[in-house]
């Protein structure tokens, strides 16, 4: 098969799993009563009153396949339904958090994900040294915090402690000026936006508002990509190649920059990949403990809301941007997998 | 045969195993960390064992309940009477650290549980009979695998019943009472199960294609023996051990859960719940460290235990790289 018809194929694919994902997702929501699901269809505040009227009206006493199609059909019309929490359309207040959660995301992945390769490489050319313990050790200790707990005393620490680091995405003086007439927001990202306004101290502010949290997502993740690279390595260095390339009197350096690493990023490429979606669609608890108006911090929201019920067109919402984010990040790594190792697609 | 014979011949089929567990002790014994996450993990069963003994709960309450005599709103610093302190509202935070060791366990077994052996049916299913059925089973993964765990266990506690119907046959309805942390346990059981079922699926397939599975065929026997006799003693042993050390990494979804408020109901003995509670006082002063220093210590080196035991583990069982 070639790459074209791979990536077709693949394509093709991603048809069904969302038409499952979708199923599922509604499937679920049936075990709820009618009253809380007719959220789902309301697009304004006013139509909150009238509760009954659209329980009568969109039919959500009828049989599951019925409702299906037209809850589909309201999906597909891009009326994702009202929530309740954010006390707005859902698909608005999702476009509106975004992009906190994009910030994080774009300044802890790259340290996560370089550090981790560089750290999982050595770890492995050096096994069973002490460079080898310590960063495995480290890496363990990470991956068995409770990133809430790590959190919270970060926030002891420099923010009650030593007030060099806050919460929430910017000060009050920084947040004022951002949502003044003077701020154009282009993207969103605070340390971009004050860039391109030319207020180089709003990028600033929101650097230092990064520091606590994106240390608390690296501390937690690194240690995945730690222990995948270092094992894959481990295993490409066994190979017959490696001992080739060794034979033929290349260097150290070159043996492993040149003809190990790259094989052994294989699997770390997928990790990344998923790491990132995942990151993607909502650090929650970071987000909540750092009070942050992400993505995750929503979703949270929504769910632990008690007070009027669940805001169940949030979680719907949520969870169908979940998806996509997923499958298409999988549809990627497939793709680059594909293309890296054609083993894989010649199957 | 005689039952000597019969003895000699369960000797001999055990011996590989025994050698191999051997190996396993002798590769343990080398690797100070493990030796380090043994430890940590005796103790906290010793903890569970010896929890009516260290912190008696009061007669004829729930145990799990921590016991509180004043209702005090905010937490109150460790005293000989409450050596780590109190938590607002006055629950004292040592019968919840140790108590909620019972908890953890009970939560990291019962969902390790639940999750493997829907995981191990569906995925020897799938593994061994393939085509259309696999097919169909590898999508549902797909499916559960495409949401992220910790977003899709809050949309399950929430949108679980307090009582599920397990089976609606005309008059005849049997329903599952579920407490709140009942929820908890479900939804992570039913997050967990399909990344075993696909490592489990993986394995059959592997095992499917060896030459005494074709041999165990030829010689008659029925696919119902050649799965539990043949194919499951081959492969899953060392998906037993890499499941049971999960443990840790489900108690910490579950603590972060309990501190979103999802999982079990206050003043219950849990860690997650603990800290939970200390939410609104991290800002105010550093004076309230013991409301979440000495929880979240509980539960980072529980999960720190299994989390080196894994590591070890990991290397010792894989193939490519143990003998060397």
């Amino acid at each position: 098969m070639g790459m074209g018809a791979f990536i077709i194929r693949r394509l093709l694919m991603v048809i069904p799993t969302l038409i499952g994902c979708t199923l599922l997702i509604f499937a679920v929501t049936q075990m709820i009563n009618p009253y809380l699901r007719a959220s789902l269809y309301i697009t304004n505040e006013k139509q909150l009153a009238r509760i009954d009227d659209i329980v009568k009206k969109y039919g959500l006493n009828d049989p599951f396949w019925v409702q299906y199609s037209r809850w589909m059909s309201e999906l597909l019309r891009g009326n994702l339904g009202w929530s309740y929490t954010a006390n707005q359309p859902v698909a608005t207040a999702m476009m509106r958090r975004f992009p906190a959660t994009l910030e994080l995301v774009l300044f802890s992945a790259p340290i996560i994900i370089f550090l981790g390769i560089y750290l999982g490489v050595q770890s492995a050319v050096r096994r069973d040294t002490w460079f080898d313990h310590i960063t495995r050790s480290t890496a363990i200790i990470g991956w068995s915090l409770p990133s809430f707990w790590l959190a919270m005393i970060l926030i002891a620490i420099f923010y009650v402690g030593l007030g060099w680091f806050a919460p929430h995405r910017l000060g009050n003086t920084a947040s004022m000026f951002v949502t003044s007439t003077s701020f154009i927001k282009y993207t969103g990202l605070n340390t971009i936006d004050g860039l391109l306004n030319g207020q180089l101290w709003i990028t600033v502010d929101a650097l230092r508002h990064l520091v606590l949290p994106v240390t608390v997502l690296t501390v937690i993740q690194i240690a995945l990509i730690i222990r995948v690279m270092r094992s894959s390595m481990l295993e490409t260095l066994n190979k017959g190649y490696i001992v080739m390339a060794r034979a033929k009197g290349l260097k150290n350096s070159e043996v492993i920059n040149r003809h190990a690493r790259r094989n052994a990023l294989i699997p770390v490429i997928t990790l990344s990949a998923l790491l990132v979606a995942g990151m993607m669609t909502g650090v929650v608890i970071t987000e909540t403990v750092f009070a942050i108006n992400g993505i995750g911090r929503f979703a949270a929201d929504a769910a632990i809301a008690r007070g009027g019920g669940v805001d169940m067109a949030a979680i719907l919402g949520f969870t169908l941007f979940t998806a996509i984010v997923f499958i298409f990040a999988n549809l990627i790594v497939d793709i680059t997998y594909a293309y890296l190792d054609p083993r894989i697609r010649l199957d | 045969m005689s039952l000597k014979s019969r003895w000699n011949e369960f000797k001999a089929s055990i011996q590989p195993r025994k050698k191999e567990l051997k190996f396993m002790f002798t590769r343990i014994k080398k690797s100070p960390l493990s030796i380090v996450g043994t430890a940590i993990i005796v103790f906290y069963i010793a903890l569970a064992i010896l929890a009516p003994v260290l912190s008696p709960p009061w007669p004829g309450r729930d145990p799990f309940m921590i016991p509180r005599k004043v209702y005090l709103i905010a937490p109150k610093p460790p005293s000989p009477e409450h050596i780590f302190g109190t938590a607002q509202g006055s629950y004292d935070i040592y019968y919840g650290c140790i108590w909620g060791t019972i908890t953890a366990f009970r939560v990291g077994i019962v969902v390790v549980g639940i999750s493997l052996v829907i995981g191990l049916i569906i995925g020897t299913l799938a593994g061994y009979y393939g085509g259309i059925l696999d097919e169909l089973m590898m999508r549902l993964t797909d499916i559960f695998l495409a949401f992220p765990g910790l977003v899709l266990c809050i949309a399950l506690v929430v949108s679980l019943p307090s009582n599920l119907t397990i089976i609606e046959l005309g008059s005849l309805k049997w329903t599952l009472p579920l407490g709140p942390l009942d929820k908890l346990l479900l939804a992570l059981a039913i997050v967990g199960w399909p990344s075993y079922c696909r490592v489990i699926r993986g394995e059959v397939m592997r095992i499917k294609a060896e030459d005494y599975i074709q041999a165990s065929r030829a010689v008659g026997c029925s696919d119902f023996r050649v799965i539990t006799r043949h194919i499951l003693p081959n492969s899953i042993y060392p998906i037993l051990i890499m499941a049971s050390l999960d443990i840790g990494a489900i108690v910490l979804t579950a603590a972060a859960l309990s501190f979103l408020g999802l999982g079990s109901p206050t003043g219950y003995a849990d860690w997650g719940q603990l800290i939970s509670l200390s939410k609104s006082y991290i800002e105010a002063s550093l004076e309230y460290w013991y409301t979440y220093i000495i929880p979240g210590l509980f539960i980072f080196t529980f999960v720190l235990g299994w989390n080196l035991l894994g590591d070890a583990f990991r290397d010792i069982l894989d193939p490519m790289l143990r003998r060397r």
